[in-house]
């Protein structure tokens, strides 16, 4: 079994649902990101996504755009990107680690060399967010071959069709995305989550996760009693564009710790 | 050579096009596709669409021979397909009527662009108050300032310009923007894109509608000359001018197909636009494609003296055409464009786009090198009025 799956058959057994905290790797300074990923897991984190930066995150909203831009003022590449997740692995071993970013830096690196590469750092998912399932077929044959999970997202628009396409291709996780719309948005239908789940759950038997429109102990607390897993991203890059350097690693622990307790209360 | 038929169902020309999108707009993309793979023949929608373009964008465009330039330049004939003369000044229109009559049939009360120069922003706003329909424009808050006369004429249109303050603030940004707007009202909303790029059906869709320049200048060349031209000249920012010129012609492979995209400031200067000359392969907006990238796959800032050919990528169909070696592609230098806008104003009096003028630059290299009996037809996409400030500034003056 390896870390994906692992995780989330111990949650089951405790009867939890996974935090998935986002944050851009490289922002605020690539100073920050190994530290920052070892305070989320000791805050509550059971698995890190972690945002390759992108010239062009087309997907995504103000919040996170900005964060990609202060990655790569400071010239945070993917093969940088890379070496974060080893030098995290050198003192963690058992957290996943899921790479979320944009094609074109995968196709300047080529998939083989950015999937041995991936593999050697301990990298255990990825979710490109423009290859979907139709552009996909050699990217998740690479991936396989290196063992490591591609990750896919799901959205209030796929229809059924794809939903069985999805199932057929995706590993670790699935993502769904809770609304129309790109990162960062604020409104969250629960009630449309949870029938749009019950839906899904006839198709994909691996864990879903339900992501965008999360900011706070309560949604994250109504997202985790339908979903397998909560991930916040927006409101947590937030905190790391608002904190003084000092105060940083101080004001995401206290947010996700929050999150976390409002998840396991139920 | 035998049938061209790309691109395929899915939308690929070769390696490149396809359909690189987040999974919240690829049910949009699909409707799309299907509603356009209809449209696409049926005869209603075609004969409205040539209505429209012969009585409301004023088509067929001429083609115009300039006789004194080509006598100046001492070798082939240039003839001009005169795009510049279409309603709202520039090739852009013929796309937007085809979109809009498109979003029409989709119910759709509300669309959106992107734009550089603000052509294509024209060209949007210009058919959104035509048909009745909310109209927001998307530009980079830098273009917004070089192009301050076309950001007025979309508000008296009745458009929303939206400056778009991210990344380099430019036509990439400006689309980013768009496709971020598109995803979040995807049900009320038509996104018209002005070029032939971004994901399938676009490339497709943009260049059937700009097929019709190609079908009329197969027609005039016959007319007016008796034959077809030698090589087809025209510029490429993301290729929708070109595409719509040479796709008529890709099978007849005695027409050299030449594409003219921007040197900037010279490409040893990495201060330029020529995605095809200088790119590699990538994925960006939706479809795999050449782009203009550093080693670590992140898009570079571009430059060029035209905001029309001011992107870092290309249609996926001129990258196809590229590597397949059925059209040539080469650069022109600010200056060279610049010298080719005064040239076609004194000895034709005409006064082309910056943009336009690329082409007409690589014309004014390659005719002499030729003899008089050979024709050259360059796509005039636009006129330049729009262009004047920038054209003044170059020679030291402020209008
Ligand atoms: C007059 C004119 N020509 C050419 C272009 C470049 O676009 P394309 O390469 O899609 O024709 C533009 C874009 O704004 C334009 O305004």
């Amino acid at each position: 079994m390896n870390r994906i799956a692992q995780t989330f058959a111990s949650l089951k057994d405790q009867n939890r649902k996974a935090l998935i905290p986002f944050i851009t790797a490289g922002d605020p300074h690539p100073d920050v990101t190994v530290h920052l990923m070892h305070q989320l897991v000791r805050s509550g984190a059971d698995i890190i996504e972690l945002g390759v930066p992108f010239s062009d995150p087309m997907a995504d909203g103000p919040t996170i755009q900005r964060s990609s831009e202060r990655a790569l003022k400071h010239h945070v590449s993917l093969n940088k990107v890379l070496d974060f997740v080893g030098e995290f692995r050198e003192t963690n071993t058992d957290t996943p680690v899921v790479l979320m970013g944009y094609a074109n830096p995968i196709e300047a690196m080529g998939y083989t060399v950015f999937a041995s590469k991936a593999r050697s750092c301990g990298v255990d998912g990825v979710l490109i967010v423009d290859y979907p399932p139709e552009e996909s077929s050699e990217w998740v044959k690479c991936l396989d071959e290196h063992g490591i999970d591609a990750i896919f997202l799901l959205s209030p628009t796929t229809p059924k069709a794809r939903i069985e396409q999805v199932a057929k291709l995706a590993k670790g996780y699935v993502y769904y995305v809770s609304l129309k719309g790109v990162t960062g948005a604020s409104h969250l239908d629960l009630e449309n989550v949870s029938q749009r789940l019950k839906e899904l759950r006839q198709h994909i038997t691996i864990p879903i996760g339900v992501g965008f429109g999360i900011r706070d102990g309560s949604t994250a607390r109504a997202v985790a009693n339908v979903a397998d897993a909560v991930v916040i991203g927006s409101r947590i890059i937030e905190e790391i564009e608002h904190a003084t350097q000092d105060k940083l690693l101080f004001q995401v622990a206290s947010l996700l710790t929050d999150l976390r307790k409002a998840m396991d209360e139920h | 050579m035998s049938a061209y038929d790309l691109p395929s169902r899915d939308g690929h020309f070769g390696p490149y096009g396809g359909i690189f999108v987040a999974e919240t707009l690829i049910s949009a993309l699909e409707d799309l596709r299907q509603k356009y793979e209809y449209y696409r023949t049926d005869s209603e929608f075609q004969a409205e669409f040539a209505y429209e373009l012969k009585h409301y964008v004023g088509r067929p465009s001429p083609i115009y021979h300039a006789k004194r330039w080509s006598e100046h330049l001492g070798g082939a004939q240039i003839l001009l397909k005169r795009e510049d003369l279409n309603h709202t000044g520039a090739h852009k229109i013929n796309n937007t009527v085809g979109q809009a009559l498109l979003a029409r049939r989709m119910g759709k009360k509300r669309v959106i662009a992107e734009t550089g120069a603000g052509q294509h922003g024209v060209a949007s706003a210009t058919v959104a108050a035509r048909y009745g329909m909310e109209c927001v424009v998307y530009m980079g808050s830098e273009d917004v300032k070089r192009q301050a006369t076309n950001v007025y004429r979309m508000k008296l249109l009745g458009a929303t310009v939206i400056p778009v303050e991210s990344g380099s603030r430019t036509l990439k940004d400006a689309l980013n923007e768009a496709m971020r707007d598109w995803v979040t009202n995807v049900e009320s909303t038509f996104y018209i894109i002005g070029t032939v790029a971004g994901p399938h059906p676009y490339p497709m869709m943009v260049r059937d509608f700009q097929a019709i320049i190609g079908i009329e200048a197969k027609t005039q060349m016959i007319e007016l000359f008796g034959r077809q031209p030698d090589a087809l000249i025209a510029c490429v920012g993301g290729g929708s001018n070109a595409i719509g010129l040479f796709y008529p012609y890709i099978e007849d492979s005695a027409v050299r197909l030449i594409g003219v995209e921007a040197a900037g400031k010279g490409i040893e200067t990495k201060q330029h636009a020529a995605t095809l000359s200088t790119g590699r392969p990538g994925v960006l907006h939706g479809n795999r494609t050449y782009l203009i990238q550093d080693e670590n796959g992140q898009i570079i800032e571009t430059h060029s003296i035209s905001a029309g050919l001011d992107y870092p990528g290309v249609g996926p169909e001129h990258a196809w055409l590229k590597d397949c070696g059925r059209a040539e592609y080469v650069a022109i230098t600010d200056d060279e464009a610049l010298q080719a806008f005064h040239d076609l104003c004194r000895y034709e009096g005409i006064m082309p786009a910056l943009e336009s003028s690329h082409a007409l630059a690589y014309a004014a290299k390659y005719a002499p090198t030729l003899p008089k009996d050979k024709l050259l037809l360059v796509n005039l996409s636009g006129r330049g009025d729009k262009d004047m400030a920038t054209v003044a500034q170059m020679s030291g003056l402020s209008l």
